[in-house]
């Protein structure tokens, strides 16, 4: 087993042509429960914690650069949480204080669980992830890049070196259900982003992948009014229903199927609500 | 092998000095408190020893299946393995149990739970013994699993233990069976599994003597003397070979009752002549202990027309997974306690506790009343409903009075202030802020952090729970307490077996001495078996039990110094007290510093409390089961997103009979945290079992509630002192979870105006 603690990119993505295959750790938020419940055997290890390329954001117009190391703590806090308040609070909703110091949101897309609770908002975003090795790099679309229930399409020998979100004038929110009201892993969420007349709407852990809702989005944009921020309860509840048919959720010990689609229906609408506040 | 060799890690509370000051009915903080918050207090888990050993446990992966063969020869060929026992290596009894011996220390033939031990290891690393383990070869023939405790009762299930699929049958049949209504409710609760979920893991280190003539064991138990009748057994040793030393206890709740790890680090130790330490880490912990019994109670309660209970039938099901630990035990204080706190004359029940394939369910909390309150509490608020009445009301009509008799034919001869409780209860303040806060914070709200709803999509709800619960143990048992004080030179040692699993028996332990004594310093010796036993630290006895041993014996102690000072200074030793910290004469004569009287001499006493006795209960279930009987009463006021069903508690206030606090900063930690266990048990924490095998063993989804979901507790203290208890006080720790979950759940069902008949309520419960 071979530790290997790089300071700059360079040297990390190194480390990683000299290892292709070894586990990237950044907060260890995840690695570490599954290495503690041996669902992972590590071998070569390449923390990135301390890559300061990696923990740094910058906002160029409107357009946020956050690089793969930036932290959930740091996300929930000022002015990240003006630019982008949905990815601010699905922050909040990770783990612990602790886990928030700690993990990061290149972590959240490197396990790139169904049930990552950054991942809806950067789905409604449009999120572009940026992937390099030591002699290329490549960015992805977020649905480009998770093809799977923690899988994804980086290659072994890449590192996620960041992703680009756009800073929207519109409405945007989260929301997530869990079955306690902090540190708890989503049974459902719902990412709802408002941006120049489109809706649009990410679930996450109702399947696979985080899924878009492009029936209801384009549903939404024909049947609301943008300008005086107008939805009828008709369209509200049309809304849900289409949210809940673009569901494709499971029966796990976390919650049922039956729920899971009913939940993000009811979260749908809630945030389509607070988007458009009149009737 | 000596102390020393232990460094600071040994005996956790030899010399510790109880607090400086603090007499009883002082608040008086812990002396562990601090070191405890800034982490720097040694657990059982922290313990080390020169040159040890890891011990680590092969478990399960089944329910049910036949071992066909164990094949340990590839843990062997790893390089740091030091020993690997199977059942074939116990050298004295196989099997060990607190009330019947029916558990395997290894099984051997037959596994009956996920993860029921097999073989242990010894290496020189953690990782040593992880690798040793999976090179274990047990070959199963896996069995259909019993999991449906009704199998159990039908007789339907071949048994899956030589003992039998029935651990315990009881009835109870009180007064006229024939009488029925005129208002009539029924209902049957459900309870899932609660796991103990204290946060020091269990963890042990044993110390073989040379020769392997002995053995020392330092561990986070409840019992220390038997833990080592029980461990003594299975190494076929005399008890004297066996010395218990209590390592630091982060929580117990009733998980540390039976033996876990004690008996295989003892083995491994004596195996391999070293040191060997066994820690399990939290999905071990949830397989390695005994949990809350789930549980199924159908009640029918008849009634007058003005509310007053005139019958009830009921049927209690207790699920005890795979061997009998105390379902028995549990069994009689569930239906023993089938009416409440309430009159009644006339009963019919009947109730089981079963063998399964699930985990084997023990001790927790609340030991079998729990389930009980749970379905009385839920009948009162129906039968509130079909009289017509609000349920305080149905409450205070039917509330027990001392003098009354429990459907067992034993009358309640302690203070029992049920009507003042639920008064005083309904006289705390309601919370004064509305769904979501004056603030608006949405962390106020159902969903938390989630920000799930808005405080439109909000109902509250208001519900009422009033417990009754037994305190120390039950049928004829002597569980007596031990203490040994010594005085010299001002300064009282206290030796003790008690064992302080976080409940605060150190700090009345000085209060005790300082106020009988007068003394301003107490040690506290090593909690060890160097002195006769204390029972348990459970069935909220310790206070009553080991307080009522230290107090007779500070008395003890006290009546020899008067004496002597008495002949000193040509007095009577009857005119002579302890006032503050100085030896009176009532006369005015004399006052001198107990530091100055006892300068130079030696005191020394030693006491046993016994409770008074009590009996078996007949084939009806009659008889004088119990020993004394403690009190609470709770009002919830929840918070529920209907559509949803997400829920947040927002307050509970409660009127506790406490008979005396002796120590009411502690009252108060114990009422809160005994609260906290309830909101679990109402809306979040279960184990989660699917054909026997376990799906939840971790604590991401083990959900205990974190302080967003714990509500603002509002307390009273209702301070009668009992005549039957040294000093007046009860024990505290069981009522605040004993009714504080139907609280919750009758606020949630108030909310909704839905029935809700299960626990934990999840949210598919209350939305759909």
């Amino acid at each position: 087993m071979s530790v290997i603690v790089p300071t700059t990119l360079a040297e990390a993505l190194a480390a990683l042509a000299d290892s292709p295959s070894a586990t990237v750790v950044a907060g260890g938020t995840d690695v570490m429960v599954e290495v503690n419940f041996g669902h992972r055997s590590v071998s070569d290890v390449v923390m990135v914690n301390r890559v300061a390329e990696l923990r740094t954001w910058r906002r160029d117009a409107d357009v946020l650069h956050l690089g793969a190391g930036v932290t959930w703590s740091e996300i929930e806090a000022s002015p990240i949480a003006e630019w982008v308040p949905a990815l601010a609070q699905a922050a909040r909703t990770v783990g612990s204080p602790q886990i928030r110091h700690a993990g990061t949101v290149g972590g959240n897309l490197g396990t790139c669980s169904p049930a990552g609770d950054g991942l809806p908002v950067l789905a409604a975003l449009d999120a572009v992830v940026h992937l390099a090795s030591a002699d290329s790099t490549r960015s992805l679309s977020f649905a480009e890049y998770m093809v799977g229930p923690k899988r994804t399409a980086r290659r072994p020998g890449e590192l996620i070196t960041g992703v680009t979100l756009p800073i929207v004038d519109g409405w945007q929110g989260y929301s997530k259900v869990g079955v306690r009201n902090a540190m708890v892993i989503a049974t459902a969420s719902v990412a709802l982003v408002v941006d120049a007349g489109s809706v649009r709407l990410a679930l996450g852990s109702v399947g696979p992948t985080i899924l878009r809702c492009p029936e209801a989005e384009v549903f939404a944009a024909n049947n609301v009014d943008f300008t005086s921020r107008v939805a009828s309860s008709e369209v509200v509840a049309q809304f849900a229903e289409l949210a809940r048919a673009a569901a494709r959720p499971i029966d796990d010990h976390r919650s049922t199927a039956v729920y899971r689609r009913h939940a993000v229906g009811v979260l749908a609408s809630r945030l389509l609500r607070r988007a458009f506040p009149n009737e | 092998m000596t102390d020393t060799d232990l460094g600071t890690a040994a005996a956790t509370f030899d010399g510790t000095h109880s607090g400086l000051a603090g007499r009883l009915g002082d608040s008086v903080a812990r002396p562990d408190g601090v070191p405890k918050a800034q982490g720097s207090y040694q657990f059982s888990g922290d313990l080390t020893a020169d040159g040890f050993l890891w011990g680590a446990t092969l478990r399960s992966p089944h329910p049910y299946a036949r071992i066909v063969r164990i094949d340990v020869s590839g843990a062997w060929k790893i390089d740091g393995v030091a020993a690997v026992i199977t059942a074939e290596d116990v050298p004295g009894k196989a099997t060990y149990g607190l009330i019947s011996q029916d558990q395997p220390v290894f099984a051997s033939d037959i596994v009956r739970f996920h993860g029921e031990p097999v073989a242990a290891v010894a290496a020189d690393h953690p990782e040593t013994c992880r690798r040793a383990l999976a090179a274990i070869v047990v070959e199963y023939e896996v069995l259909t699993p019993l999991t449906d405790p009704e199998q159990a009762v039908d007789g339907s299930f071949p048994p899956i233990h030589p003992d039998g699929n029935i651990v315990r049958h009881q009835r109870i049949i009180r007064g006229d069976q024939s009488i029925e209504g005129p208002i009539i409710v029924e209902g049957t609760y459900e309870m899932g599994r609660q796991d103990q979920a204290f946060l020091g893991l269990e963890a042990a280190l044993a110390i073989p003597a040379p020769g392997g003539a002995g053995v020392e064991l330092y561990v986070a138990t409840q019992w220390l003397h038997e833990d080592r009748k029980q461990i003594a057994a299975c190494l076929g040793m005399p008890e004297d070979n066996v010395r218990l030393v209590l390592g630091g206890v982060g929580g117990a709740f009733g998980a540390r009752e039976d033996i876990s790890l004690q008996v295989h680090t003892c083995m491994l130790a004596l195996r391999t002549g070293r040191p060997v330490k066994i820690q399990y880490d939290r999905a071990e912990s949830f397989h390695g202990h005994v949990h809350r019994h789930p549980c199924t109670v159908w009640m029918r309660h008849h009634a007058g027309t003005d509310g007053r209970i005139r019958r009830i039938e009921a049927r209690f099901l207790f699920d005890g997974g795979a061997y009998a630990s105390t379902s028995s035990a549990v069994l009689i204080n569930g239906i023993t306690h089938t009416q409440g706190p309430y009159q009644c004359e006339n009963a019919t029940v009947h109730g089981w506790a079963v063998r399964t394939n699930n985990l084997p369910s023990g001790a927790m909390r609340g030991f079998g009343v729990v389930q009980a309150a749970f379905a009385h509490e839920g009948q009162m608020d129906k039968l509130a409903a079909a009289v017509g009445v609000d349920p305080v009301e149905i409450r205070l009509r039917n509330a027990m009075q001392r003098g009354d008799r429990l459907i067992t034919g034993q009358v309640v001869d302690n203070v029992a202030p049920v009507a003042r409780l639920i008064r005083e209860t309904a006289a705390l303040p309601l919370p004064t802020q509305p769904v979501g806060g004056t603030d608006h914070d949405p962390m106020r709200l159902p969903g938390g952090a989630g920000r799930t709803a808005d405080e439109r999509h909000i109902v509250r709800g208001i519900g009422w729970g009033v417990g009754i619960k037994n305190l120390m143990y039950s049928e004829a048992f002597d569980d007596f307490s031990t203490a040994r004080v010594r005085l010299a030179d001002g300064v009282a040692s206290v030796k003790f077996a008690t064992v302080e699993v976080g409940q605060g028996f150190i700090t009345i332990v000085g209060q005790i001495a300082r106020t009988v004594l007068g003394v301003g310093e107490v040690v506290l010796e090593t909690i060890d078996t160097q002195i006769g036993s204390a029972g348990s630290t459970s069935a909220s006895r310790q206070t009553w039990m080991s307080g009522g041993a230290v107090d007779g014996a500070c008395r003890l102690v006290r009546e020899r110094l008067f004496e002597l000072v008495a002949a000193k200074y040509q007095l009577a030793a009857v005119q002579l007290e302890i006032d503050g910290t100085d030896v009176v004469d009532t006369l005015g004569t004399l006052r001198i510093p107990v530091a100055e009287a006892t300068a130079g001499i030696l005191i020394e006493e030693t006491f046993e409390h016994h409770h008074v006795p009590t009996e078996d209960l007949d084939e009806d279930g009659q008889g004088n089961c119990h020993t004394a009987f403690a009190f609470v009463a709770h009002r919830a006021v929840v918070d529920v997103d209907p559509e949803l069903g997400l829920v947040k508690v927002v307050q509970i206030a409660t009127a506790q009979d406490v008979g005396r606090a002796l120590n009411p900063l502690s009252v108060v930690g114990q009422i809160e945290g005994g609260i906290a266990q309830g909101v679990g048990l109402a809306v979040m924490e279960e184990l989660l079992q699917v054909n026997g095998i376990v799906k939840n063993a971790t604590f991401t989804d083990y959900l205990l509630p974190t302080f967003l979901d714990m509500p603002d507790v509002v307390i009273s203290l209702v301070e009668e002192p009992d005549p039957h208890a040294p000093m007046g006080a009860k024990g505290v720790g069981e009522p605040p979870t004993v009714s504080s979950t139907p609280a919750v759940v009758a606020a949630i069902r108030d909310a909704l105006g839905k029935d809700l008949h299960r626990v934990p309520v999840r949210p598919s419960d209350i939305c759909f």
